[in-house]
C-alpha cells in the first residue's frame, strides 16, 4: 500500500483523537506499522483539534504527517484552517454542513458527507460522530479490513455502547459507499 | 494486563516496562504531558501486587519512593518540567545517600509551566545540574514507544546496580504518541536488558562500604535486622555523619567514579550512516524520528550525512563523538530548545569539526524538511 498520512481535525470533544487511535490500532492488527499523535491545548473541550495517523508498510520513520494524503474536518473552523496544507491528490472529507469553495471542490478530491446528523438522527446519539467518521473513512481508503476495525471500536467505546458503535461504523461505511455511487 | 502486541503511548510503555522491570511502587502528582504514567500505575500495580500512591505534590512524590526503595522496594515516580524542578533536592539526596530510584521526566516547553501540551527538550542541562553540587547522573532518553519500554527497564537495572537515581528524559513526543509494539515478557528480554537486582550483601558487615575494585555498597534493606543511618550528609560507612575531609574527599570521588569507572556498562548510543558522513547529525529522544527521515532523503539526493544519537544522554558518549567528529566536517546538533547539549557537543568536538545547531522552542515540531534544509546550508559553510 501506499504510505497513509492522515490528519483528522474538528473540535475538542468530538472524538478525533479516538477516531485515530482506532484507525491505528485496526491498521496494526492487520500486521502494518502505525503512529498515532495529536496536538491539542489545555482546554477539554471547544478548542481546535488536530489529530494525526501514519500508516505503512514500512517501518515509520517521522512520526508526524508532514503533507497529509487525507484530511478530516468536522468543524468550519478546522477546514478553514487546514484545507490548504494537503497533497494535491488528497481525500479531504468534510460534513455537509461546512462550506467549501466551489474552486476548492474542482481542484480537489472532495467527499462531502453528512457524518454529524447521521450520528445525531440515524444512530441516535451525537457521540458517535468519530465512529461515522471512521467508517466512512476506511470506506474512502481501504486501510484496514473490517473486522479490525470492529475489534478496535469494541475495545475502546464504554461498556455497553458496542450496538450503537457498530451501527455507527457500518452507518460510516455506507455514507461513502452511497456518495461514490456503487 | 496488556496484550503482548499492543497499540501504546510511549508514556503507557514507561508503565508496562516498570512494571517488567519489578517496579513495585509508584509515587507522584500528576502533570500534563506525563499523567498517564500516573494513571496506568494506578491500574497497574495493585494487578501485581504493589502500591501506588498520589502524594501532595511532587516533593513528596519523589520522596515517597526514594522511602519505599530503602525498604528494598524497585520505586519510580514521574513528572514534567515544573516537577523536575521540585524533585531537584531529592535527586542529589538519593545520590549521596546511594538508594535507587528512576525519575521520568515527560519534557514540556517551559520555563515554569510554559506551554503544558506541547514538546520540548529544555530540560536536558537541567538532568545533568538540576540538583546542587557535584553528582552523579544517569540519563536515558528513548526515540520510540518500543524503545521506551526497553530503555524503562534499563532506566530500573543500572539505579538498582549502581545505587542511584536514574532518569528516563522522554519528551512530549514519545510521551502522547502511540505505536504498535511487542510487551517481550522478562523471561524473553535480550541480554542488555535482562532484569537486575540490586545486591545486599554487605561488605565487611558494613552497610556503606565497597568491595576492593568496586564502587557501590550493599546496604541491605531497612528492616532486615541491619541498623544504620541514612542521610544528605558526607557520612562513614554505617551512614553516621562526618566532618572528616579525607573520607568525604573518598565518597565524593567514589560517587563520581561509579560512573566513569563503568561507561562500557552504562554507555548506550545509535548510529546511522556514519561511515562516509560528511555531516554527523546529534539527536536524541523524539527529535531522532525526524533526524532519521532527514538522513534517508538527504541519502536519496546523494548528501553524505549521518546520525549519533546519545541513548544515555548522560553520562555524555565523549569518546565516541570524538571520533566521529574527526571524520566529518560538520557535527549538527537538532534538538527542540534554544541551544543545550550543543554546548557539550562543542566542549567534546574541541574545533574537530564544525559545530552547527538546529533548535525549535515555539512548542511546535522540528520537521524532516528543516533539517535537510539546514544541512544544505551547513555543507554549503563548510566547503
Amino acid at each position: 500500500m501506499k504510505k497513509a498520512e492522515l490528519r483528522l481535525t474538528g473540535s475538542g470533544g468530538q472524538g478525533v483523537i479516538l477516531a485515530t487511535i482506532i484507525l491505528a490500532e485496526a491498521a496494526f492488527f492487520d500486521k502494518k506499522k502505525v503512529v498515532q499523535s495529536q496536538s491539542y491545548g489545555p482546554e477539554a473541550r471547544g478548542g481546535m483539534c488536530k489529530a494525526e495517523v501514519v500508516i505503512d508498510d514500512n517501518p515509520i520513520t517521522y512520526t508526524k504527517v508532514a503533507t497529509p494524503n487525507f484530511l478530516l474536518a468536522l468543524t468550519q473552523a478546522s477546514f478553514n484552517k487546514f484545507h490548504e496544507t494537503v497533497t494535491d491528490d488528497a481525500v479531504v472529507m468534510v460534513d455537509h454542513t461546512v462550506q467549501v469553495p466551489e474552486e476548492y471542490r474542482k481542484s480537489h478530491n472532495v467527499v462531502m458527507i453528512p457524518i454529524l446528523e447521521t450520528a445525531s438522527v440515524v444512530i441516535g446519539n451525537p457521540m458517535s460522530a468519530n465512529i461515522v467518521a471512521v467508517g466512512a473513512i476506511n470506506e474512502a481508503l481501504g486501510l484496514c479490513t473490517v473486522e479490525s476495525l470492529e475489534k478496535s471500536v469494541t475495545g475502546r467505546i464504554p461498556k455497553g455502547t458496542e450496538e450503537l458503535n457498530i451501527r455507527a461504523l457500518h452507518a460510516g461505511m455506507a455514507l461513502v459507499k452511497a456518495s461514490v455511487g456503487h | 494486563m496488556a496484550d503482548r502486541f499492543a497499540l501504546l503511548q510511549g508514556n503507557e510503555a514507561c508503565v508496562e516496562g516498570a512494571i517488567t522491570a519489578g517496579m513495585r511502587f509508584y509515587s507522584g502528582y500528576p502533570i500534563t504531558p506525563s499523567t498517564e504514567i500516573a494513571e496506568g500505575s494506578a491500574v497497574r500495580l495493585p494487578q501485581v501486587g504493589g502500591k501506588f500512591v498520589q502524594m501532595e505534590d511532587e516533593i513528596g512524590g519523589i520522596a515517597a519512593a526514594i522511602g519505599a526503595s530503602v525498604v528494598g522496594v524497585k520505586s519510580m515516580t514521574a513528572t514534567s518540567g515544573p516537577g523536575f524542578s521540585l524533585k531537584q533536592e531529592n535527586i542529589g539526596y538519593a545520590a549521596i545517600a546511594e538508594i535507587p530510584v528512576v525519575v521520568v521526566d515527560v519534557q514540556r516547553s517551559g520555563p515554569s509551566t510554559g506551554l503544558p501540551t506541547s514538546p520540548s527538550q529544555g530540560d536536558v542541562m537541567q538532568a545533568r545540574w538540576g540538583t546542587h553540587g557535584d553528582h552523579p547522573v544517569i540519563a536515558i532518553s528513548p526515540c520510540s514507544v518500543q524503545d521506551t519500554y526497553y530503555q524503562t527497564i534499563r532506566c530500573f537495572n543500572l539505579a538498582e546496580k549502581y545505587r542511584t537515581p536514574v532518569i528516563l528524559l522522554m519528551d512530549e513526543i514519545v510521551g502522547h504518541m502511540r505505536e504498535g509494539i511487542e510487551l517481550v515478557p522478562e523471561e524473553e528480554l535480550p541480554e542488555e536488558f535482562k532484569i537486575v537486582n540490586r545486591d545486599n550483601n554487605m561488605v565487611d558487615g558494613k552497610p556503606y562500604a565497597c568491595a576492593k575494585g568496586e564502587y557501590v555498597p550493599h546496604q541491605p534493606p531497612f528492616g532486615t535486622g541491619t541498623r544504620y543511618n541514612i542521610t544528605g550528609l558526607y557520612s562513614n560507612e554505617y551512614g553516621f555523619p562526618t566532618n572528616d575531609n579525607d573520607i568525604a574527599n573518598a565518597k565524593a570521588t567514589r560517587l563520581m567514579e561509579k560512573i566513569e569507572k563503568n561507561l562500557d556498562d552504562i554507555l548506550d548510543y545509535e548510529e546511522e550512516n556514519l561511515d562516509d558522513a560528511t555531516v554527523a547529525i546529534v539527536c536524541y529522544g523524539g527529535t531522532t524520528r525526524a533526524v532519521m527521515e532527514a538522513v534517508a532523503q538527504l541519502r536519496n539526493q546523494g548528501v553524505k550525512a549521518g546520525m549519533f544519537r546519545p541513548v544515555t544522554v548522560w553520562p555524555f558518549p565523549e569518546q565516541r563523538l570524538k571520533e566521529i567528529a574527526k571524520k566529518v566536517k560538520t557535527v549538527l546538533v537538532v534538538e527542540h530548545n534554544y541551544g543545550q547539549l550543543v554546548e557539550e557537543v562543542e566542549k567534546v568536538v574541541k574545533g574537530a569539526a564544525k559545530v552547527e545547531f538546529l533548535g525549535k522552542w515555539d512548542g511546535t515540531t522540528i520537521t524532516p524538511a528543516q533539517i535537510i534544509n539546514k544541512v544544505k546550508e551547513v555543507s554549503k559553510n563548510a566547503k
